[in-house]
């Protein structure tokens, strides 16, 4: 088979065909979903948005090696992934911190676990950087408990940069912080990504919190049997501000764009391509606001060698 | 100014005391002296039927005899005569060493209960079985095998505090929060250290409960086993001083292994607070 790409082949991670099936009580198979292949580049922030429970926390898991999938397998950096690994660092959303220990030990816990042979002081110096990048210093010697919601987030964020992480992996952690507070750490979220140029996979379903972090937006259908149903190519340049976004003129057709999926394609898409060829290695890639010639195919979702490639669970 | 809870219920607590006291005083006032007994027979029974007075101490006699003991803890004149003080640091030794040992067995087993199924499942029937015995059930047993009174009271202890804490610590470890063991593994914390870093300080309220549970135990089947076993501790003397028939002794014994118990309980108290953590 032959496609042409309009991006280059370039796939730092690579979802290749992944599956998650459960037995269902009544005999058969519930399918979470099937299928689905997605690729990101060196360097890029990817928001995936979908609705609760349509299986995109499962991804993300599954990218994490936290999970495992039912069929197919991910690539990362030129390797299938085995399990959770230093290379990819997981923010959690509900921001996990260890509550017996303070912020620095949170922290210094991941940078001793990524380098066993560091001495003491080093781990120390190295986490209390680490702590200083994201704004804390001066509670250093608190534990979670006495932490704002915020500034427990601060710490996961803080965990999980310290170990250099290649790909950092973020599963809804703005969600549970009122909206002040998100936005500071949007900022410093993308602050920190843009100078570290770090590859960031995130899971959200805040459309203004992808728009204003996200190079592409991958929209995810409801499940059960969910699919990517488009990439979208966020037209905001690199630098952005928050104050800003929304006079760039093409804010709002995608963010309308994205909305409208939320609200009625993301239920009626397996119905309104039902005989369409829809194909799940090429999600196509949407510009909204621009003219149609600018639609192209989506990122190359898998080379063609890898065609059918599929692995049994393990 | 209302005064502060504490101090109220300090003065509520002395106030029930010297209540308590008043009454067990008016309560061993006795009735009238017998009349016309033959003083043979008046010898054999005694103050108690010759001048009507109770066989039971006052307040002021425990009181007293608590300061000799307290004056004298650790005298030793022969087997049936020591001091309190000796008597409790043998009960103290024969809980430490047969709760140690229980600590030493049920944690180790309690951690691989609570991470393996497989295993939880296989040593559950036993344990079921194990739990609700007496544990002075095991002391013709104990007795028979081991053939030593001391070491047999050591065992009824051991295995009396095994329990709670084999089950506590089978279950901290088990409901260890899944988020942990997820940094753990996104960490890629090897094995031991997960087990040390993470599960230990993350179960160690509930194993420290179990502890506790267990020492309050282990101290309440001590004066039951040292009843049975004799020679030596604070069970020991309670039931020879029931044959000596002075009940003064056997109530300012109560009073120690109560004080003792609290004791006990409170150090465990103290630790369960340290390595408790809020979230």
């Amino acid at each position: 088979m032959t496609r042409t790409f309009t991006m280059p082949p370039e796939k730092f991670i690579s979802i290749e065909g992944i599956a998650k099936r459960f037995p269902a009580p009544g005999g058969g198979m519930n399918v979470v979903f099937d299928d689905l292949w997605l690729s990101m580049r060196h360097g890029e922030f990817t928001c995936m948005i979908g609705h609760s429970g349509c299986g995109k926390t499962t991804v993300l898991n599954i990218v994490a090696g936290l999970d495992t999938p039912s069929a197919g397998a991910v690539i990362v950096d030129g390797q299938a992934i085995e399990g959770p690994s230093l290379d990819r660092a997981v923010i959690f959303q509900s921001h996990a911190l260890l509550p017996w220990r303070t912020v620095l030990g949170n922290v210094a816990y991941a940078v001793a676990s990524k380098w066993r042979k560091r001495r003491a002081n080093e781990v120390r110096d190295h986490a209390r950087r680490f702590i200083e990048l994201v704004g804390l210093s001066g509670a250093e010697h608190k534990r979670p408990a006495e932490l704002s919601g915020g500034m427990k987030q601060r710490v996961g964020i803080a965990r999980a940069l310290s170990i250099e992480p290649k790909i950092m992996l973020m599963d809804e952690p703005f969600s549970a912080l009122d909206a002040l507070t998100r936005g500071t750490l949007q900022d410093e979220v993308r602050r920190i990504c843009l100078t570290t140029g770090q590859t960031v996979f995130m899971i959200t379903h805040d459309v203004d919190e992808a728009i204003y972090l996200a190079d592409r937006i991958v929209l995810m259908t409801n499940g059960p049997g969910a699919v990517l149903a488009e990439i979208v190519d966020n037209p905001l340049p690199k630098e952005r501000a928050r104050t800003e976004v929304h006079r760039h003129p093409l804010y709002y057709a995608v963010r309308n764009h994205i909305i409208d999926f939320l609200v009625s394609r993301s239920r009626s898409f397996a119905a309104d391509h039902k005989g369409s060829a829809y194909d799940p290695r090429a999600v196509p890639l949407v510009r909204p606001g621009l003219p149609e010639p600018a639609l192209a195919a989506a990122a190359p979702a898998t080379a063609p060698r890898r065609a059918g490639f599929e692995t049994a669970a393990s | 100014m209302v005064p502060s809870p504490t101090l109220r219920a300090a003065v509520l607590s002395a106030a029930l005391f010297l209540a308590f006291v008043l009454l067990w005083q008016l309560g061993i006032q006795g009735g009238a002296p017998a009349q016309q007994m033959d003083p043979e027979y008046a010898k054999l029974m005694g103050v108690t039927a010759t001048q009507g007075k109770s066989a039971m101490p006052g307040p002021l006699d425990v009181a007293a005899k608590l300061w000799e003991h307290l004056k004298n803890p650790f005298y030793d004149r022969g087997s049936n005569d020591k001091g309190l003080g000796i008597q409790l640091a043998y009960s103290i030794a024969r809980v430490g060493i047969g709760y140690l040992l229980a600590v030493a067995v049920a944690i180790p087993i309690g951690f691989l209960i609570g991470m393996s199924p497989l295993i939880n499942r296989a040593l559950d029937p036993f344990i079921q079985v194990m739990k609700p015995i007496s544990p002075l059930a095991w002391m013709p047993l104990a007795l028979y095998t081991i053939k030593d009174s001391g070491l047999s009271a050591i065992f009824v202890i051991f295995i009396c505090s095994l329990w709670p804490m084999l089950i506590n610590t089978a279950f901290g470890v088990a409901s260890v929060r899944r988020e942990w063991l997820d940094v753990a593994r996104t960490l890629e914390v090897g094995a031991l250290r997960r087990a040390f870093t993470i599960i230990l300080p993350a179960a160690a309220p509930t194993i420290l409960t179990g502890m506790r549970i267990s020492v309050g135990i282990a101290w309440l089947v001590i004066v039951a086993a040292e009843m049975l076993v004799g020679g030596t501790g604070i069970g020991y003397f309670v039931w020879n001083e029931w044959n000596n028939l002075s009940i003064t002794n056997v109530i300012t014994a109560i009073l120690v292994i109560g004080l003792v118990g609290m004791v006990l309980d409170q150090m465990l108290a103290r630790l369960t607070h340290l390595v408790t953590f809020p979230e």
